[in-house]
C-alpha cells in the first residue's frame, strides 16, 4: 500500500492548477476587448468563485476523511452502525440550494441581459449601431455589409466603440460565429435568420472562426477582425470597393458557394441588393436551393467527396479556384 | 449485385488503416486458429455464446467493451498526436478526411461500445445477485440484446475495412449527416450499428427493469435494495424512456438518407433544429444512464472498505430519483447558442443547476460514509476518492457550462471536451474499474492483483489531469473542438502536455492489461474460497464464488438494508452456509436463436449500407423468422435435481471448510 495516496494526490493537483493560474492574463475570454465578453468574463469568475464554497471543502474533506479513518488508525472513532443524521443531511442539502439560488439568480438575470438577440444600446461616447451579415459556406465565411454593398470572404472589419448586429445565416450545414475576444457566439443554420450583437472597445485584430465542426474545411474555417477608428473602417471599405470582383445571385453566390478549403481573403465591390434574404429564401418553401445546387453539381459533387476520400495534401493550395483543390478521384 | 460495394471500397490508399487492418486479420485468424486447436467451438458455443446465464453475459459484456476500449483509446492517441503536430500551418500526419472519421468513432466507440457495455455488463453481473434471483425477467432477451450490441461493434470495425466511419462528429448533426453533405457511407454504418445496438439496449432496459421490480427476493421491500439495483433501476428506467428517441430520429435520418424525406434537410421544409433537439432529448438522459451505476458502485464501495453503513440511504436513493427525472428537462443546455430566447434559455439552465444538489449531497453522503468508518485504502477505494475529487470538479465546469451566457462563449470549445471527460473519465470509468475490481472475485472466484490495480489507478488519474487540465485553459485562447488543426503555434506547449497526459492513460490501461495477466498466474493465491472476500454488505456475496450457475441453493430472505451483514450478524459474524434439504430449481435453457438472430441482422445491416437490397432482405427476413422460431419453442426451460445441487453447495463447503 502506498505510504501517503492523499498527499500525493494534493501534490499533483497544485502542480496541474499552476497553468491555468498563469494563462489567464493574456487569454481570449479571460482578456476580452469588448462589453459583451467583460460580462462574459465577470459571470465566469463570480460563477467560478461561488462554486468553491462546495468545491474546496469536498476536496478537503475527502483527504482528510480517508486519511483520518484509514483503517490502520485505531485512535479514530469508528461506529460501524451509524448512518443517519438530521443535522448533516440538513446542511448537505441547504448549502448546494443556497449557493444554487444565487447562481440561478445570476442566470436569469445575465440570460437576459446578455441575449445574442438583445441590441446594445449605444452610449454618449459610442456610435450609432451598424449591422453585418454573415453567411457560412463550405468553408470560408462569407460577411455582407448591407450599409455598404460590399462583401468580403474571410476578412471583417469594424469600429471600435460601434455596436455591431450580426445577422448569422448558412448557405450550407450548421456552423457558429465567433470572436472570443468580443463574446457570444450564435449558430449559422441555412433557412434561419440569426443574431448576435456585439462591440469592440478597443482597436486590434481579432482573430474569429467557426466553432461548430461543418466537415473536411472546418478547421481552417477563420477570419480576422479588423477593429480600428472610424476613419480606418471607411478606409478599409475604399480598398473593398476597389475590387473588380462583384457577387451576384444567384451566379456568382453559387460559385462562391461550392465547395472549397483553406480560403484566401476576397473583396467584392459590387453585391446583389438583399443578397443575404435571397440566401434565406432559396431554403424556405418555394426556394430553389436545390436547383441551385444541381447548377453546380460537378463543383458540390467534387467537394463532398461522394464516399471517396480526399488527398492528403489536397487543400495546401489557395482557393481562388473553388473546389478545384478537391482530390480529382473523388469527381465522378 | 452488391450494390454500391466494390474492392474500391479497401482503403489501400491509406497505410495506418491498412496497417490496422493487416493487424486485425493476423490477429482474428491466430484467435479461430488457437480454437481450433485447443477443440474449444463446442465449448464457446454451448458454455458462452449460446447462454442465457446473467453472469456469463456480463463478463461478456465486459470483455467486448474491455476490446472497444482499446479501439477507442488508439483513436484518442492518434487525435492528441495529430494536435500535437499541426500547429502554426502544419498538417499533422492526418489529413481532415481521416481525423474526422477518427473522432467520430472515438465518441461513438466510448460512449456506445465502451461505457455502455461496461455499465450493462456490470448491472447484469451483479444485479440479480444482489436482489437475490436466480436469473433475469427474460433470460433469452437478455441474450439477444448482447449479441445486438455485438452486431452493432461487428458493423462499425466494418467500417475499417470496407468504405469510412461517418464524419459527421459522434451525434450525427443534421444537415451535415444528411445525404447533401455526407453522401458516403460512413453515416449509414453510423446509423445501422446504433439502431441495431440500440434495440438491443432498449430491451436490456425492459429486461432490468421487470427483473428488479417483479424478481426480488423475500423481504427485499424497494427501500432494501442495495443502492447500485437501485441506480440501476433507475439508469432503465431512463433507457426505457430515452432510447426510443434515439430509434426515432435514427429512422428519420434513414428516410432522409434511403428515401429522400426531408425531416432534417436544409430545404423542403427540413429542420435541422429538430434533430438537435431530438438527439439531445435522447443524449442527455443517456449520460445519466452511465453515470446512476458508477454512483451506485462508489456506494458499494465505499460502506463495504469503510466497514460501515452507507450514510443516508434515504436521501441517497431520493437523490437517484431526483436526478433521474430532471436529467429529462435538460437537453436544450447542449444548444444554447442556437439562439432561444433568454426565458427558454434561463429555464434550461437553471433546471440544470438544480441537479447539482442532488449529486452535491450524494458526495457528502459517501464523505459522511468514510466519516468514523474504517477505510481500507484499496483500488476500488482509490478509484472511489479520485472519483469524488474529479468529479467534483467536472461538475463544477458543468455548472458553469450551464450558465447560459458564459456558455456562449465556452460552447464547442475544448471547455466542454475537458469537462465531459472529467465527468466521465473520474465518474464512468473510474467507476466502472472500480465495479470491475470489487466484483471480479464473483465472477471469477479469485481476487484481482492489487499492485497492478493501483498502479493503473495512479497512471489513469495523473494521466487525466495532464491530457484534460491544458484543455480547459486553451479553451480560454480560443481552441475549438474537432479542429485538425490550428494556426495558433502558442498553443503547442499545452497540446504536447495533454499529449504527454493521453500516453500515460495508455499506462494505465496497459497496468490494468498487466493485472489480468498477473492475476490469472496467481489465481491459485488470490483464490476466494467463502464468496465473501471483502466483508460484504449485500446478498451477491452470500454464494460462492464464482457463482453457481442457479445463483442461490435456497432463495434468501433479507431483514435489513445491508441484508448479508444482517445475516452474518445475527449468525455470529460467519456466513450462513445453505442446509438440506434441496429442492428442484427452475432454469431457462440456452437458446442458439439470439446469437443467429443477431448475425442476420448484422448481414440486414450490412447490406443496407452499401445498398444490396437482396441481401437486405433475406437478412430481415432471416432475422424475422428466426425469432418466430423462437417464439413458437416450447421448450425453453428445465429443472436442476435437487442431487445436482446438493453436490454442488457440498463441494463449496468442504473447500470452505478445508480452508478454515
Amino acid at each position: 500500500m502506498r505510504r501517503n495516496p492523499t498527499l500525493r494526490m494534493l501534490g499533483v493537483l497544485l502542480l496541474l492548477s499552476l497553468p491555468l493560474l498563469l494563462a489567464g492574463c493574456s487569454s481570449a475570454l479571460l482578456d476580452p476587448k469588448g462589453q459583451v465578453g467583460e460580462e462574459q468574463r465577470t459571470l465566469i469568475l463570480t460563477s467560478l468563485a461561488l462554486m468553491q464554497i462546495v468545491v474546496i471543502p469536498v476536496i478537503v474533506m475527502t483527504l482528510l476523511f480517508a486519511w483520518r479513518y484509514r483503517r490502520s488508525n485505531r485512535d479514530a472513532t469508528y461506529t460501524p452502525d451509524w448512518s443517519h443524521s438530521n443535522k448533516i443531511e440538513a446542511v448537505v442539502w441547504f448549502i448546494p440550494m443556497v449557493i444554487i439560488v444565487f447562481l440561478a439568480i445570476l442566470t436569469w438575470y445575465t440570460s437576459h441581459s446578455l441575449d445574442p438577440h438583445k441590441s446594445i444600446e449605444p452610449t454618449e461616447n459610442q456610435q450609432e449601431p451598424m449591422e453585418i451579415q454573415a453567411v457560412s459556406l463550405d468553408w470560408k465565411w462569407l460577411f455582407i455589409y448591407p450599409e455598404q454593398g460590399i462583401a468580403t470572404v474571410n476578412e471583417l472589419a469594424f469600429p471600435e466603440d460601434t455596436p455591431v448586429r450580426f445577422r448569422v445565416t448558412s448557405g450550407s450545414v450548421m456552423n457558429a460565429f465567433f470572436i472570443p475576444r468580443l463574446g457570444s457566439q450564435i449558430y449559422a443554420m441555412a433557412g434561419m435568420d440569426n443574431d448576435v450583437h456585439l462591440i469592440a472597445d478597443d482597436p486590434g485584430v481579432y482573430p474569429g472562426r467557426s466553432t461548430n465542426y461543418s466537415g473536411a474545411g472546418f478547421s481552417e474555417m477563420t477570419f480576422d477582425a479588423h477593429v480600428g477608428s472610424r476613419q480606418e473602417f471607411d478606409a478599409w471599405v475604399e480598398q473593398v470597393r476597389e475590387s473588380s470582383k462583384s457577387l451576384t445571385f444567384p451566379e456568382e453566390y453559387y460559385a462562391l458557394a461550392a465547395p472549397s478549403e483553406d480560403n484566401e481573403i476576397q473583396y467584392f465591390s459590387e453585391v446583389s441588393p438583399s443578397l443575404y434574404e435571397s440566401i434565406i429564401k432559396s431554403f424556405l418553401a418555394g426556394g430553389d436551393h436545390e436547383e441551385r445546387m444541381t447548377a453546380f453539381a460537378d463543383r458540390y459533387a467534387a467537394g463532398f467527396g461522394h464516399g471517396a476520400a480526399h488527398d492528403d495534401d489536397g487543400h495546401g493550395e489557395s482557393t481562388g479556384s473553388h473546389g478545384e483543390s478537391m482530390s480529382s478521384e473523388a469527381a465522378e | 449485385m452488391f450494390g454500391k460495394l466494390s474492392l474500391e471500397a479497401i482503403p489501400t490508399h491509406d497505410p495506418i488503416i491498412m496497417t490496422t487492418i493487416t493487424a486485425i486479420v493476423i490477429g482474428g485468424l491466430a484467435l479461430v486458429a488457437a480454437i481450433t486447436y485447443f477443440k474449444k467451438w463446442g465449448y464457446l458455443w454451448s458454455e458462452w455464446i449460446t447462454s442465457i446465464d446473467h453472469k456469463k453475459l456480463g463478463i461478456m459484456y465486459f470483455l467486448v467493451a474491455l476490446v472497444m476500449l482499446l479501439r477507442g483509446f488508439a483513436d484518442a492517441i492518434m487525435m492528441r498526436s495529430q494536435l500535437a503536430m499541426a500547429s502554426a500551418g502544419a498538417e499533422g500526419f492526418l489529413p481532415p478526411s481521416h481525423y474526422d472519421q477518427i473522432f467520430t468513432a472515438h465518441g461513438v466507440i466510448m460512449i456506445f461500445f465502451v461505457a455502455m457495455p461496461m455499465v450493462i455488463g456490470l448491472m447484469n453481473l451483479v444485479v440479480p445477485l444482489q436482489i437475490g434471483a436466480r436469473d433475469v425477467a427474460f433470460p433469452f432477451l437478455n441474450n439477444l440484446s448482447f449479441w445486438l450490441f455485438v452486431a452493432g461493434v461487428v458493423l462499425v470495425n466494418v467500417s475499417l475495412f470496407a468504405g469510412e466511419f461517418a464524419k459527421t462528429g459522434w451525434l450525427a448533426y443534421a444537415p451535415l449527416s444528411g445525404l447533401d453533405y455526407s453522401p458516403g457511407v460512413g453515416v449509414d454504418y453510423w446509423i445501422w450499428a446504433l439502431q441495431i445496438s440500440g434495440i438491443g439496449t432498449t430491451l436490456t432496459g425492459i429486461n432490468f427493469f421487470v427483473t428488479i421490480l417483479k424478481m426480488r427476493t423475500k423481504g427485499m421491500t424497494l427501500f432494501r435494495m442495495p443502492i447500485f439495483t437501485w441506480t440501476s433501476l433507475c439508469a432503465n428506467v431512463l433507457i426505457i424512456a430515452s432510447f426510443p428517441i434515439l430509434t426515432a430520429t435514427i429512422a428519420l435520418l434513414t428516410l432522409d438518407r434511403y428515401l429522400g424525406m426531408h425531416f432534417f434537410t436544409n430545404d423542403f421544409g427540413g429542420n435541422m433544429m429538430m434533430y438537435v433537439n431530438l438527439i439531445w432529448a435522447w443524449g442527455h438522459p443517456e449520460v445519466y444512464i452511465l453515470i446512476l451505476p458508477a454512483f451506485g458502485v462508489f456506494s458499494e464501495v465505499i460502506s463495504t472498505f469503510a466497514r460501515k453503513r452507507l450514510f443516508g440511504y434515504g436521501t441517497m436513493v431520493w437523490a437517484t430519483v431526483a436526478i433521474t427525472i430532471l436529467s429529462f428537462i435538460v437537453w436544450l443546455h447542449h444548444f444554447f447558442t442556437m439562439g432561444a430566447g433568454a426565458n427558454v434559455n434561463a429555464f434550461f439552465g437553471i433546471m440544470t443547476m438544480i441537479i447539482a444538489i442532488p449529486t452535491g449531497v450524494k458526495i457528502f453522503n459517501w464523505l459522511f460514509t468514510m466519516f468514523r468508518g474504517r477505510l481500507e485504502f484499496t483500488s476500488p477505494v482509490l478509484w472511489t476518492l479520485g472519483f469524488i475529487i474529479t468529479f467534483t470538479l467536472g461538475g463544477m465546469t458543468g455548472v458553469m457550462l450551464a450558465v447560459p451566457a458564459a456558455n456562449f462563449v465556452l460552447h464547442n470549445s475544448l471547455f466542454v471536451i475537458a469537462h465531459f471527460h472529467n465527468v466521465i473519465i473520474g465518474g464512468v470509468v473510474f467507476g466502472m474499474l472500480a465495479g470491475l475490481t470489487f466484483w471480479f472475485p464473483k465472477a471469477f472466484g479469485f481476487t484481482l492483483d492489487e499492485k497492478w490495480g493501483k498502479r493503473s489507478f495512479w497512471c489513469w488519474i495523473i494521466g487525466f489531469y495532464m491530457a484534460f487540465m491544458p484543455l480547459y485553459v486553451l479553451a480560454f485562447f480560443g481552441a475549438v473542438r474537432r479542429m485538425q488543426s490550428y494556426e495558433n503555434g502558442d498553443w503547442q506547449p499545452l497540446m504536447i502536455v495533454a499529449w504527454v497526459g493521453a500516453l500515460i492513460i495508455a499506462a494505465g490501461i496497459a497496468c490494468t492489461v498487466i493485472q489480468f495477466i498477473v492475476s490469472i498466474r496467481d489465481r491459485k493465491k488470490n483464490q476466494d474460497v467463502t464468496g465473501d472476500p471483502w466483508g460484504g454488505r449485500t446478498l451477491e456475496w452470500s454464494t460462492s464464488s464464482p457463482a453457481p450457475f442457479y445463483n442461490f441453493a435456497h432463495l434468501p430472505e433479507v431483514n435489513d438494508i445491508d441484508g448479508f451483514w444482517d445475516q452474518k450478524q445475527r449468525n455470529g459474524g460467519e456466513a450462513p452456509l445453505s442446509k438440506p434439504p434441496y429442492q428442484d430449481i427452475h432454469m431457462p435453457k440456452n437458446t442458439w436463436e439470439g446469437p443467429i438472430i443477431a448475425l442476420f441482422a448484422t448481414v440486414a445491416g450490412f447490406a443496407l449500407v452499401w445498398h444490396i437490397w437482396w441481401l437486405a432482405i433475406v437478412g430481415g427476413v432471416a432475422t424475422f423468422a428466426t425469432f418466430m422460431a423462437r417464439v413458437f419453442r416450447e421448450d425453453v426451460d428445465y429443472y436442476v435435481p435437487a442431487a445436482e445441487v446438493e453436490r454442488i453447495e457440498r463441494e463449496h463447503q468442504q473447500r470452505v471448510e478445508m480452508q478454515a
